[in-house]
C-alpha cells in the first residue's frame, strides 16, 4: 500500500509530507530521491511511475504543484493513481485551486486530511460531502451524540456521499449533457472515424435522501420496452424521428447502483449533495455531424496555392452554433496569404502556419466559404508539404450522439414533496473534440 | 490571517521561543506554537526537542490541537521512545471517550507509533475497539491490527486478534468489510502457507454482497482478495464473473481493473465452447477501450495492462486498432505504449491504416517516439507478410528525409527485414549504401555492416566500404567491431582473391590489437577456422540463417500469465514479478493461473492435475534472442563438424589453394615460423593461444568447443539400469530371466540374461511382445546359438524397434512379454524406462520451444520435486544430455538456475522440461509441459533415474 505521500513546489520543496509505512525507510531519503530524480531531472519527464532504488513514486502535477505516492510494495497502481486524483479534488473543494500559496495556507487542514482519507496507506471514504460534515477549517464544533453517530455512519455507509438532514426550500436540479464530437473526414467527405465522448452532469438540489431514477434513449432499453408494449413504442417512434441511440459504454459514478444497470439496465443512484459527474459515455453509431468541411487546394505553379474551403451547417435552421473555428493549415514557405470570406473574420497567422477562420455564430443548413492565394518562396527542398488536415472548433446546443433525457425521476418517501414539485432543468451542449478534415 | 507565515520563521533561538509558547496558559497561544512546530517537521528542521513540551498539549478537547499533536507524536515517538510513554495515558483515555470519532483517532494514531512499550498498552483498547459499536471506530480498528501485525505479528497472533479480524469479514457494515479484507490480505501475504483468508464458497458470498455497497476504494480490496480465490469448479467460476461484471462500469478506473483482472483469471476455467465464455469476451472490450479516456497517468497504467491482455486473449481487442491511434496531445509516454499495442493489433486486415500512422508518427518531434515508430513499421513487416513490400518502400521514403535518427533507425529494421524475407528487397541495398556516412550510432553502423557482409557478392565495392570501417577500428563499440569481423570474413570467403589483405588485417586487430574477450575468441575462431578446413569455414560462416520470428519482444509465457494475476498492480506496469522490486517476504508468493477444471476434463490427468495448479510457478523468462556468442556458435554453426586432424585438412588446403602466399607469411611471421604446419602453403593457427605443432590438440579443442554448444550430432548412450530378475526360475519351470533396457546410438534394445537353472538342456528360444504404449517390438528374432545347458547363462542383446502395433496400457510403460522354449511358454511384464525412447533429435529451436510452451494449455503442465540432487547445472545438462533430454536455454533468475529442455518421444510427442536448481537446495523442481500429459509422470522418472546415477 502507499508508504508515503509528499507535495512539492516547482521548485522541489516539501510542503506536505506524511509518512504511513516505516518500509519506506529514512523519510528525508525518499523525499530527496523524488526531487532530485524526478523534479530536477534534466529530461522530460518519460514515466508517471519512476522507480528509484527499490522505491516506487508515483505522481501527478497540478499546474506547478507536484504530488507523489511513494512506495516500496505492489500496489495497485491504477487505485494509487485514482487517489491522488481524488486528493486534488477534495483539495480543491475545500481551498479551491491547488497553489503553492494554497497548500501553505491549509497545511493543518491537508494533515487532518491526509490522516483521514489514508489509514495505513490504504484510502478511506474521500467523499468531500461525507468529509466536510466533521473535517472543518473552523476546528470541531461540540456535537451532540446523535450528531457524531451520524458523522460515523455516513462515513461508513452505504451512501458515503451524502449526508442526511439536508433541507432546500426550493428543490431543484440540473442536468447538463456535454458532448465532445470527434471526426476524421477524408478529402471526399468519407468518414473515417467518428466518435462522441459524452457526460452527463448533475448539480442536485434536493432536500433529504431522494432516490432518483434516470432515463435516456438508449437502444436497448426502449427496445426491451418495445417487446413488452409493442404498441406503444410503435407509435413513438412515428413521431418523432431517430428515437435511440446505441452506447457503446458506459461509466457510472459511484452512487449508481451498478448492478441493477447490469441486470435492468436501468440508471438509479441516491445523489451526492451539488455537483457530480453522473455518467460518461462513449458512442460511434449514427453521428450528427454538425458540421461538414469540403476542401479544394489547388497547386498554381510552384509559388502559387488557391485554397478555397466551404462549411456546411448540418442542423435545424432553428439552432445556432457559436464560436467557430476553422484553421487551415498553410505551407512553411508561405511568403503571403490574401483571404476573402462571406462571413466572420479570417486571419492568416504566420506563427501558427495557418488561416484561422472566426465566425461567431451561424444558424442550421447555412454554408460559407472562404477563398485564399497562397503566395510560395520558391524552395529547392524536394519534400513535398505533408497537407496537415484542417480543424475545427465549435458549439452547438444539442447532442450530437442524439442522446435524449427521457426521465429523471425524484421519490423522497419520508419528506413531502413529489417528483413534481422539483424543478428540472436539462441543456445540451455538444463541443467540438478532434475535428478534421484531410486536404 | 494565513498559515503560510508558520513556513518562513528561520530565526536562531526559535526552538527557545517555541518551548515558551507551547507552554503557554492561553489555548490559541498553543495552538499556534504546535502549528509552527508541525511546519517546521514539514520542511525538515529536527524539532525533537520539543517532545514533552508538545505531548504536554495533548490533554486537550481541542480536536484539532489534538490531531496535529497526534501528528507530530507519529512522527518523533520512535526517536524518543521513553517520554513516548508520557503519552500513552491520554491514548488509552481517548479510546474510551463517548466521541466515536475521538476513540477512532486514538486507535488509529497509536497503531502508527511503533514503540515497543506502547504497542504492549495498545492491545487492550485495541480489542475493544474491534468490537466497538460504532462502524467507524471498526473500521479503524481493523486496519490497526495490520499496522500492529506490521510491528509485532506475534503479538497479533497471541492476542487473538486474527480470529477477531476474520469475524469482521461477517460484519453488517460493508467499510468494515472491506478494511479487514485488506487487513487479512496483507497479513496473509507474509504467511503464504497460513491460509488466513480461508476463503470458500460462503465467504465469497459475504464479499460479493459487500461489493455491492461499499465505497470505491473498499471495491478495489476486495476484488483484489477476489482475485486470489480459486473457485472449485467452471461452475463457481461463471457465477462469480456474473456477479463481478457490473463492476466494470464503474467510474472509477482501479476498480474497473480489479475487476478486469478477475474476470482474466477466472476466464481460465471456463470452457471456451461456453455460450458464457463469449458474452463475458465481449464484455471485457468497452471498458478496456474506456479507460483511454481517463487522465493520461491512468491511461498509461491501462495501456500498459492492456499490453498483457492483449497478449494473453488477443481476441478482445482485434477490432479496436483505431483507439490505440496516437493523439497529437498525448504525453509520450502514454504515446510510446499506445505504439506498442498497435504493433501486437496489426494484421493482414488493418495494416493499411497502421502503416498510415505510422508514417504520420515517424515525422513528429519527439525522438524517441519517431524511433519507435520507424522500428514498427519494420515489425509491421516482419509480421504481416503481406505488407512487407509496402512497409519498405515506406521505410524508404523516410530514408529520403535525411534526417539521421530515422535514417539509422530505418536501417537497423531493414536488417531485420532481410533476415525474414532473404534474397527479396535486395535492390533497396544501393540507396542504403548513399547513407553510410551519415551513420553514427553503433546498432545502425552494425547493421550497416552485416547488410553489406551479407550481401557481399552483389555490393560491387564492398570492399571498400567494409575497409573504410576498418580505419577506425579501435574507436568503434564492440557491437560494430563484431559484425566488422564477421563481415569480412564473409567477404573473403566469397570473394577470396581480392580480399586477403583485409581479412589478415582485421584477424590481426580482432586477436592482437584488442583486449576484448568476445572480440579476441571470435578472431582466433575464425582464424583457426580458416587455416584448418575452409570447406568447414564457408559452411560455418555462410550457413543459412534460420529466419526471424515475427514476435521477438513477446512476454514469456509463465511470466505473462503470472502477471495477468497481477493485473492493475505494480507488477503489471513494470512487467516484472513482485519479486524483482519489493523487498523482504512480501512479492515472494508466485501467482499463477487456475487451471481449468471443466467437470469432463478433470479425470483424465491422474497424478498431474493438482501439482500443476497450485503450485507456484516461477517466473521464468528465456532470453528471446541469443547473445553474440551465443549468436555465433548456435545461429552460424549448421551442420555438425568435428574438430578433424589438421594434418589431413592441410593436405586438402593445399589442393584448394584458396590464399596465395600473402596470409601465409603474415602467419609465418605472427607464429615466429611454426614449420611444423607451414609446409604445404596451408594455414597455422596464430600463436598466442595455440602452441606450435598443435594437430590433436587444435582438432580436439575445437571438438571441445562444438560440444559445448550443444553436441549435435554427438551420438551418446543413454543410461542404463543394472539388470534385475523378470522372470524368476520357479515360475518357469527353470529359466530364469533378467535383463535391462538400453537406448545406444539410437537404437533400443533389450539385453537379457536366461539361465537354465532345471536339470535339462533348453533350446528353441523365441521372444514376442505383447502390443504396447509405444509400439515396441523385437527388431529382429531371439537368437540363443547352442542350447543352453543346466546352470549355464547366455548374454543375449536383443533389438527392438518401436514399429509395433500400439495400445495403451496402464502403467503407460507396462510391456508384456512371451518367451518360449522346448519346455514351455512363459509370461512376464516389466516397466521400461522412458528415457530409451528419447530420440536423438530431440532438440527444439528456442523460438519454437517458446511458441509451443505458450501452446500447451496450462493445465497440462505438471510439476514435480526431484529429491536429493545435489548437482550443479552444468552437470545436470550434461548427465541429462547424454539420455537425449536437451538443454535449450539456461538462465538465472534470482539465484536460481533456470534449465529449460526439450525431449522426443519415439512417436514424436514433445515433452517440454523447465527445471528449477536452486544452489543450496538438493531439491529440485521439474516443470513438464506436454500436449500428452500422461507420460509427464513417466519423464519425472526418467529425470530421477538418470539424474540419481
Amino acid at each position: 500500500m502507499i508508504g508515503g505521500l509528499f507535495i512539492y513546489n516547482h521548485k522541489g520543496e516539501v510542503l506536505i509530507s506524511r509518512v504511513y509505512r516505516d518500509d519506506i525507510g529514512n523519510r528525508r531519503n525518499a523525499v530527496d530521491a523524488f526531487r532530485v530524480n524526478v523534479i530536477h531531472a534534466r529530461q522530460q519527464v518519460r514515466s508517471p511511475v519512476t522507480n528509484i532504488a527499490r522505491t516506487s513514486f508515483f505522481h501527478v502535477k497540478r499546474s506547478n504543484i507536484w504530488l507523489a505516492a511513494v512506495t516500496k510494495q505492489n500496489v495497485n497502481a491504477a487505485m494509487v493513481f485514482e487517489f491522488l486524483y481524488k486528493m486534488c479534488d477534495v483539495m480543491t473543494a475545500y481551498f479551491g485551486k491547488i497553489s503553492e500559496e494554497n497548500i501553505k495556507n491549509n497545511f493543518v487542514l491537508i494533515y487532518e486530511l491526509l490522516d483521514e482519507i489514508l489509514d495505513f496507506g490504504y484510502p478511506q471514504n474521500s467523499e468531500t460531502g461525507a468529509l466536510k460534515t466533521f473535517i472543518t477549517q473552523q476546528g470541531i464544533k461540540s456535537q451532540t451524540k446523535e450528531e457524531q453517530s451520524q458523522i460515523t455512519s455516513q462515513v461508513t455507509g452505504q451512501i458515503g456521499w451524502r449526508r442526511e438532514g439536508i433541507k432546500y426550500r426550493r428543490n431543484e436540479l440540473f442536468l447538463d449533457v456535454l458532448e465532445s464530437v470527434n471526426l476524421l473526414m477524408s478529402p471526399q467527405g468519407q468518414v473515417l472515424s467518428a466518435h462522441v465522448s459524452g457526460r452527463v452532469v448533475m448539480k442536485s438540489y434536493l432536500s433529504g435522501m431522494p432516490e432518483c431514477k434516470f432515463g435516456m434513449n438508449d437502444k436497448i432499453v426502449i427496445e426491451k420496452q418495445g417487446k413488452g408494449t409493442a404498441d406503444e413504442t410503435g407509435k413513438s417512434e412515428l413521431g418523432s424521428g431517430k428515437q435511440s441511440i446505441a452506447i457503446d459504454d458506459c461509466t457510472f459514478h459511484q452512487c449508481v447502483r451498478l448492478s441493477k444497470f447490469d441486470s435492468e439496465r436501468s440508471i438509479s443512484f441516491i445523489p451526492p449533495d451539488g455537483e457530480f459527474e453522473l455518467m460518461r459515455y462513449r458512442t460511434t453509431k449514427d453521428i450528427i455531424l454538425p458540421f461538414r468541411v469540403i476542401p479544394l487546394v489547388r497547386e498554381v505553379g510552384r509559388t502559387k496555392l488557391e485554397v478555397k474551403v466551404v462549411i456546411k451547417s448540418n442542423f435545424k435552421p432553428s439552432l445556432l452554433a457559436q464560436k467557430i473555428e476553422v484553421r487551415i493549415p498553410t505551407p512553411l514557405n508561405t511568403s503571403g496569404v490574401q483571404v476573402i470570406c462571406m462571413k466572420g473574420k479570417a486571419k492568416y497567422k504566420a506563427s501558427e502556419n495557418a488561416i484561422v477562420w472566426k465566425i461567431k455564430r451561424m444558424a442550421g443548413m447555412k454554408e460559407s466559404q472562404i477563398s485564399a492565394e497562397i503566395e510560395l518562396l520558391p524552395t529547392n527542398d524536394k519534400k513535398k508539404w505533408a497537407r496537415p488536415p484542417i480543424s475545427m472548433n465549435f458549439e452547438v446546443p444539442f447532442a450530437p450522439s442524439g442522446l435524449k433525457v427521457r426521465y429523471l425521476k425524484v421519490f423522497e418517501p419520508k419528506l413531502n414533496y413529489s417528483d413534481h414539485d422539483v424543478i428540472k432543468w436539462v441543456r445540451y451542449i455538444g463541443r467540438s473534440g478532434i475535428y478534421e478534415t484531410r486536404c | 490571517m494565513t498559515d503560510s507565515k508558520y513556513f518562513t520563521t528561520t530565526k536562531k533561538g526559535e526552538i527557545f521561543e517555541l518551548k515558551a509558547e507551547l507552554n503557554s496558559d492561553k489555548k490559541e497561544k498553543k495552538k499556534e506554537a504546535v502549528k509552527k512546530v508541525i511546519a517546521s517537521m514539514t520542511v525538515g528542521k529536527d524539532v525533537s526537542a520539543l517532545f514533552p513540551d508538545v505531548v504536554n498539549c495533548m490533554q486537550t478537547d481541542n480536536l484539532e490541537l489534538k490531531k496535529l499533536v497526534y501528528l507530530y507524536l507519529m512522527n518523533y515517538a520512535k526517536s524518543q521512545p521513553d517520554m513516548a510513554i508520557m503519552a500513552v495515558n491520554t491514548f488509552v483515555k481517548d479510546c474510551e471517550d463517548p466521541n466515536p470519532l475521538i476513540r477512532a483517532l486514538a486507535v488509529r494514531t497509536m497503531g502508527c507509533i511503533r514503540v515497543d512499550k506502547i504497542t504492549e498498552y495498545l492491545c487492550e483498547p485495541l480489542r475493544k475497539c474491534l468490537k466497538d459499536e460504532d462502524p467507524y471506530v471498526r473500521k479503524t480498528a481493523a486496519v490497526c491490527v495490520a499496522k500492529l501485525h506490521d510491528i509485532n505479528a506475534q503479538l497479533v497472533e497471541d492476542q487473538g486478534f486474527l480470529d477477531t479480524l476474520k469475524d469482521l469479514i461477517s460484519d453488517s457494515n460493508p467499510m468494515v468489510v472491506a478494511n479487514a479484507v485488506a487487513a487479512l490480505s496483507e497479513i496473509a501475504e507474509s504467511h503464504p502457507s497460513s491460509n488466513l483468508l480461508d476463503l470458500n464458497p460462503q465467504s465469497i458470498n459475504k464479499l460479493l454482497t459487500a461489493l455491492n455497497e461499499c465505497t470505491e476504494w473498499g471495491q478495489i480490496f476486495i476484488l483484489d482478495c477476489l482475485a486470489n480465490y480459486m473457485p472449485k469448479d467452471d461452475r463457481e467460476a461463471q457465477s462469480i464473473c456474473e456477479r463481478v461484471t457490473p463492476r466494470l462500469s464503474h467510474a472509477n478506473s482501479a476498480v474497473v481493473l480489479s475487476a478486469v483482472k478477475v474476470l482474466m483469471k477466472f476466464m481460465e476455467m471456463l470452457s471456451k465452447d461456453l455460450d458464457y465464455y463469449g458474452t463475458l469476451l465481449k464484455k471485457l472490450a468497452p471498458p478496456l477501450v474506456t479507460l483511454l479516456s481517463a487522465e493520461p497517468e491512468l491511461q498509461y497504467v491501462a495501456l500498459r495492462n492492456i499490453n498483457l491482455i492483449v497478449q494473453k486473449r488477443p481476441e478482445i481487442l482485434k477490432h479496436e486498432m483505431k483507439v490505440f491511434f496516437v493523439k497529437y496531445n498525448d504525453p509520450i509516454y502514454v504515446k510510446l505504449e499506445k505504439l506498442d499495442i498497435m504493433i501486437r493489433l496489426a494484421s493482414q486486415a488493418n495494416i493499411a491504416q497502421v502503416l498510415a500512422e505510422l508514417k504520420e508518427y515517424a515525422t513528429e518531434v519527439d525522438v524517441d517516439f519517431v524511433r519507435k515508430a520507424v522500428r514498427a513499421i519494420g515489425r509491421c513487416a516482419i509480421k504481416v507478410e503481406q505488407s512487407a513490400e509496402r512497409c519498405v518502400s515506406t521505410l524508404l521514403d523516410l530514408i529520403q528525409t535525411k534526417v539521421n535518427y530515422v535514417v539509422q533507425e530505418a536501417i537497423v529494421v531493414i536488417k531485420d527485414i532481410f533476415r525474414k524475407y532473404p534474397n527479396k528487397y535486395e535492390s533497396v541495398i544501393a540507396t542504403l549504401c548513399e547513407n553510410l556516412d551519415s551513420l553514427d550510432e553503433p546498432e545502425a553502423r552494425a547493421a550497416m555492416i552485416w547488410i553489406v557482409g551479407e550481401y557481399a557478392e552483389r555490393i560491387d565495392n564492398a570492399d571498400e566500404l567494409l575497409e573504410s570501417f576498418l580505419e577506425g577500428f579501435h574507436d568503434e563499440s564492440t557491437q560494430v567491431q563484431l559484425q566488422l569481423l564477421t563481415a569480412i570474413v564473409k567477404l573473403f570467403l566469397k570473394k577470396p582473391t581480392e580480399t586477403q589483405e583485409l581479412v589478415q588485417q582485421v584477424l590481426s586487430l580482432a586477436t592482437q590489437d584488442s583486449d576484448n574477450p568476445d572480440l579476441r575468441d571470435r578472431g582466433y575462431i575464425y582464424w583457426r577456422l580458416l587455416s584448418t578446413d575452409p570447406v568447414a569455414a564457408k559452411e560455418v560462416v555462410l550457413a543459412e540463417k534460420p529466419l526471424i520470428s515475427e514476435e521477438t519482444d513477446l512476454i514469456e509465457p509463465t511470466l505473462l500469465d503470472e502477471l495477468i494475476c497481477y493485473i492493475g498492480t505494480l507488477a503489471s506496469v513494470y512487467h516484472k514479478p513482485p519479486s524483482a522490486f519489493v523487498e523482504g517476504s512480501r512479492g515472494v508468493v508466485h501467482k499463477s493461473l487456475p487451471p481449468r477444471t471443466g467437470s469432463s476434463e478433470s479425470a483424465e490427468s491422474p497424478e498431474a492435475a493438482p501439482s500443476a495448479g497450485q503450485a507456484a510457478e516461477q517466473p521464468a523468462v528465456i532470453p528471446a534472442q541469443g547473445d553474440l556468442l551465443g549468436d555465433l556458435l548456435n545461429l552460424d554453426l549448421g551442420p555438425p563438424v568435428s574438430g578433424p586432424p589438421l594434418a589431413a585438412s592441410s593436405v586438402q588446403m593445399g589442393a584448394v589453394d584458396l590464399l596465395g602466399g600473402g596470409l601465409d607469411s603474415l602467419l609465418r611471421s605472427d607464429v615466429g615460423g611454426s614449420p611444423a604446419m607451414g609446409g604445404g602453403g596451408g594455414f597455422a593457427a596464430p600463436g598466442p593461444a595455440v602452441p606450435a605443432g598443435m594437430g590433436a590438440p587444435l582438432g580436439s579443442g575445437l571438438g571441445d568447443l562444438f560440444d559445448l554448444t550443444g553436441g549435435v550430432g554427438t551420438l551418446s548412450g543413454s543410461y542404463v539400469a543394472p539388470k534385475s530378475v523378470w522372470l524368476p526360475a520357479m515360475k518357469a519351470k527353470g529359466l530364469e530371466i533378467s535383463g535391462t533396457f538400453s537406448r545406444q546410438v539410437g537404437s533400443i534394445s533389450m539385453d537379457l540374461v536366461l539361465t537354465n537353472k532345471a536339470l535339462q538342456v533348453m533350446s528353441d528360444f523365441a521372444i514376442q511382445f505383447n502390443r504396447n504404449s509405444f509400439g515396441l517390438a523385437p527388431a529382429a528374432p531371439l537368437q540363443v546359438h547352442a542350447p543352453l545347458a543346466p546352470n549355464q547363462s547366455v548374454e543375449i542383446s536383443l533389438p527392438l524397434n518401436t514399429v509395433g502395433s500400439v495400445m495403451k496400457m496402464d502403467p503407460l510403460n507396462n510391456l508384456q512379454v512371451a518367451v518360449k522354449n522346448n519346455i514351455d511358454v512363459f509370461y512376464f511384464s516389466t516397466l521400461y524406462p522412458l528415457h530409451i525412447l528419447f530420440v536423438e533429435d530431440g532438440k527444439m529451436e528456442r523460438q519454437m520451444f517458446l511458441a509451443t510452451w505458450k501452446d500447451i494449455p496450462n493445465e497440462n503442465e505438471a510439476q514435480f520435486q526431484l529429491k536429493d540432487c545435489s548437482l550443479s547445472a552444468d552437470a545436470v545438462s550434461s548427465k541429462l544430455q547424454g539420455s537425449n533430454i536437451f538443454t535449450i536455454a539456461k538462465r538465472n533468475v534470482e539465484g536460481q538456475d533456470m534449465l529449460y529442455q526439450s525431449l522426443k518421444l519415439t512417436n514424436g510427442i514433445w515433452v517440454l522440461a523447465e527445471l528449477r536448481i536452486q544452489p543450496s537446495n538438493p531439491t529440485l523442481t521439474l516443470s513438464l509441459k506436454c500436449r500428452a500429459p500422461e507420460v509427464s509422470q513417466h519423464v519425472f522418472q526418467a529425470y530421477d533415474t538418470i539424474l540419481k546415477n
